[in-house]
């Protein structure tokens, strides 16, 4: 483990360069709430995995499920008409009347998925750094994960990102430039 | 008194009185009255039921009912269908077969689970029973179809072979050809679980078209789809029908004849098989569906609504299994249009992804057991599960006998509150007052154990996985359960205290395996020196337990009570704990 990352008790952001502030300020909150963002989602707990491969799949426990091994091949049902199973999530945008849904899998990563959320809600997101998350604009794309978590679109490795993202929410003005506290 | 009045029949009587007694307790029971029925009843026993084939040995049966016709053996613990126990740990049927060719030349029936069966055997088999009726093989392994072809050739009599689940060796499907032309007493054949692309389709079909009391046929998947027509053609009086592959391209011949066919199946009651099935295809079916009693779709691998749309036209079903495809819905329509359903299976489609792939949780489990008073055993497969939902289970399905849930995470809380499912299965158990057979998974503490050992009065066998706290749990069955004979845990903190405190409880009961726990190997020397009638066996792939200090955990333990003494056919890895407390290696 990285000697500049430690996991207290106390969210130790500033030494994973995640801010719940501007970049420049100092941290403001410790008793933050479980939307905010964590520093643990990382897969096996390193800060910088993020442009790493997606994390090993859990290792298998023998004999569990506790099913016969001749159950175990019912893949899945044959695609006839319809191109196999999508990852449709909603998408909001703070100040639009209605929410959208897209499908993930139609994406090959952030870059892609980013383009297609500016054009359908017609706004522009700014640039991406691990640092200061989207700098440049009133905006930034959030989503909430498996474990209620509201989450800064482009931490995680992609693959990650869409077996975990439950929704899509584009923050606008002074809660986007704080970075989703206090969603 | 009653001495003379019972030496007062001569014996043909009692005979005749003991013929009408079939259930073995009450066999038993009968033996035990005095010396005289004791040598009455066992010369008119004919049907032996052995539930560990290490309870006894051969020479002990043969000696005291010389007159069988009909055994059941049983050989590996049930963790074995889960890859728990090693290859080679035993279960040989071969010694029964050999002693029992000498001994029972009349012997008819031969039902087997979970034992090694080799070709040898079967020919063996073939060989010294003249009058040779019944082969059941059920989750068996260690044979190929050359074993069956001298069975099918030899055994004029023979009514049934049932190969269910078995591992088997599949060199294609000309054993089948084995059986002679003049050959016609089928009455059920399972072949199932054979898995070559071959099978010799002309024989099957001759077969079955001279086989005129054929009521059960499963086949395996290399029959073809358009091949079922030309098979129920010749066994329109079929019961039972399991089909091979159930899918092809759509054309409408094949399934105008295929609907045909199944039209004149007015006797069919039970369908399986389904392999790869083409939904276009299943309406083929409907003809029989009104008088379906029993339906396996556990192969089926299509999505709810064209599941609904045939178990609609299912209203007598008793029995399903089926897929997690089903979903929450699908399980909701299966309720309202199946009131007679007993049984309920629901398999995971994909059981190793840590993601739900399809919509079905607690809520399906829960809309039958609302809407179907007559449910009376269920295997769940699910991913998460509530308190509040056993709770309504159990008080909605009292006379559950069979309740088996398996929540694919272990150690999985209560998804609303997040507390242990203790009190959800406490639930089960003090309302399903005639529950025999119970699987616990989820995280559960010592006290979803104190409940059953106090409820649970009627329990024969128990499953545990990752659950308890202490040897407290494991205490509490021990101490409280009554009927308990089977018990089966893995990876659970039960330790010696709670094995050596209920040492006594181990020989009421017909075997106890626990694996990944931490029972200790000093306990289970000390376990097997004070209980000679208990096997107390090690099994351990990493080496020798005693290389180890004695505080150190066993991998996986199995105690069965025996009257045979240690076996010795086992492998290496199996060390048994004999009475001197001394390592016994065979």
């Amino acid at each position: 483990m990285e000697g500049s990352v430690a996991y207290d008790n106390d969210l130790n952001l500033k030494a994973t360069e995640l801010r719940l502030g501007l970049p420049g300020t100092h941290e403001e909150q410790q008793a933050v709430s479980s939307s905010t963002v964590r520093n643990n989602k990382r897969p096996n707990g390193e800060s910088d995995a993020r442009n790493e491969t997606a994390p090993p799949p859990k290792a298998q426990i023998v004999g569990w499920p506790p099913i016969r091994s001749y159950r175990k091949n019912n893949s899945q049902p044959k695609k006839t008409e319809s191109e196999g199973v999508g990852i449709y999530v909603k998408v909001s945008m703070d100040g639009a009347p209605y929410l959208r849904k897209i499908d993930l899998k139609v994406y090959s990563g952030y870059p892609e998925l980013l383009q297609a959320v500016e054009n359908m809600f017609k706004f522009t997101i700014g640039e991406y750094s691990e640092r200061e998350g989207y700098k440049g604009s009133d905006y930034a794309p959030t989503y909430e994960d498996k474990d209620g978590d509201w989450m800064l679109v482009g931490d995680v490795p992609w693959e990650m990102f869409i077996t975990s993202c439950k929704r899509l929410r584009i923050m606008k003005g002074s809660e986007a430039r704080g970075l989703g506290c206090g969603v | 008194m009653q001495k003379k009045v019972a030496c007062s029949f001569p014996d043909e009587v009692l005979e005749h009185v003991f013929s009408f007694i079939q259930s073995d307790k009450d066999r038993n029971a009968v033996s035990m009255v005095c010396k005289s029925w004791y040598e009455i009843e066992r010369w008119c026993r004919r049907k032996i039921f052995i539930g560990n084939c290490y309870a006894v040995s051969p020479r002990m049966v043969i000696r005291r009912f010389p007159k069988v016709r009909s055994i059941e053996l049983k050989g590996k613990p049930h963790f074995a269908d889960f890859n728990l126990v090693p290859d080679g740990w035993g279960g040989y049927v071969l010694p029964w077969i050999a002693e029992m060719a000498g001994a029972y030349p009349w012997l008819e029936e031969i039902r087997l689970k979970r034992m090694v069966v080799t070709d040898e055997c079967l020919e063996l088999i073939a060989k010294s029973f003249k009058n040779f009726k019944v082969l059941v093989l059920f989750s068996c392994e260690g044979f190929s179809t050359d074993g069956l072809a001298a069975i099918a050739a030899s055994c004029m009599n023979l009514r049934e072979l049932d190969l269910r689940d078995s591992d088997v060796d599949d060199l294609g499907g000309h054993w089948l050809s084995h059986f002679p032309e003049t050959y016609t007493s089928l009455v059920s054949l399972n072949s199932s679980c054979l898995g070559s692309d071959e099978v010799s389709l002309s024989a099957l079909e001759r077969l079955v078209g001279r086989c005129t009391n054929l009521r059960t046929l499963r086949l395996n998947r290399a029959v073809p789809l358009d091949k079922i027509a030309n098979i129920l053609g010749r066994a329109p009086q079929l019961v039972d029908f399991g089909t091979g592959t159930y899918g092809a391209d759509l054309q409408s011949d094949v399934f105008s004849s295929l609907a045909g066919a199944f039209s004149s199946c007015k006797e069919l009651r039970s369908l399986s098989g389904f392999w790869d099935v083409v939904p276009a295809y299943l309406p083929a079916i409907y003809p029989v569906c009104s008088r379906l009693t029993s339906l396996n779709l556990s192969y089926v691998t299509i999505q709810s609504p064209d599941l609904v749309k045939l178990l609609r036209h299912c209203p007598s079903l008793q029995r399903l299994l089926v897929l997690d495809y089903i979903e929450d819905s699908g399980l909701e329509a299966l309720s309202s249009s199946c009131k007679d359903l007993q049984e309920l299976r629901v398999f995971p489609s994909d059981p190793f992804g840590e993601e739900p792939n399809v919509s079905l949780t607690e809520q399906g489990l829960v809309s039958v057991c609302l809407a179907c008073p007559k449910l009376q055993s269920v295997l769940y497969f699910c991913r998460r599960m509530s308190n509040v939902a056993l709770v309504t289970i159990a008080q909605n399905c009292p006379n559950l006998t069979r309740f088996r849930l398996c929540i694919i995470e272990p150690r999985t809380a209560d998804f609303l509150t997040l507390e242990p499912l203790d009190v959800g299965f406490g639930a089960i158990v003090e309302h399903c007052k005639d529950l025999r057979r119970l699987s616990l998974s989820g995280l559960l503490t010592d006290r979803v154990f104190e409940y059953i050992g106090r409820y649970a009065k009627k329990l024969e066998m128990l499953s545990v996985a990752f659950a308890g706290e202490s040897d407290l749990g494991l205490h509490h069955v021990l101490s409280g359960c009554e009927s308990l004979r089977k018990l089966e845990i893995r990876d659970c903190p039960f330790g010696d205290k709670a094995l050596l405190a209920n040492a006594a409880k181990l020989e009421t009961m017909r075997s106890l395996w626990m694996s990944s726990c931490a029972v200790s190997f000093g306990a289970c020397k000390l376990l097997g020196q004070k209980m000679p009638r208990l096997n107390v066996e090690v099994i351990d792939e990493s080496g020798p337990p005693d290389s180890r200090p004695d505080s150190c955990p066993v991998d996986k333990l199995y105690i069965y009570r025996s009257v045979a003494g240690p076996r010795f056919d086992m492998p290496p890895f199996v060390w048994t704990m004999d009475e001197d407390s001394a390592l016994q290696v065979s």
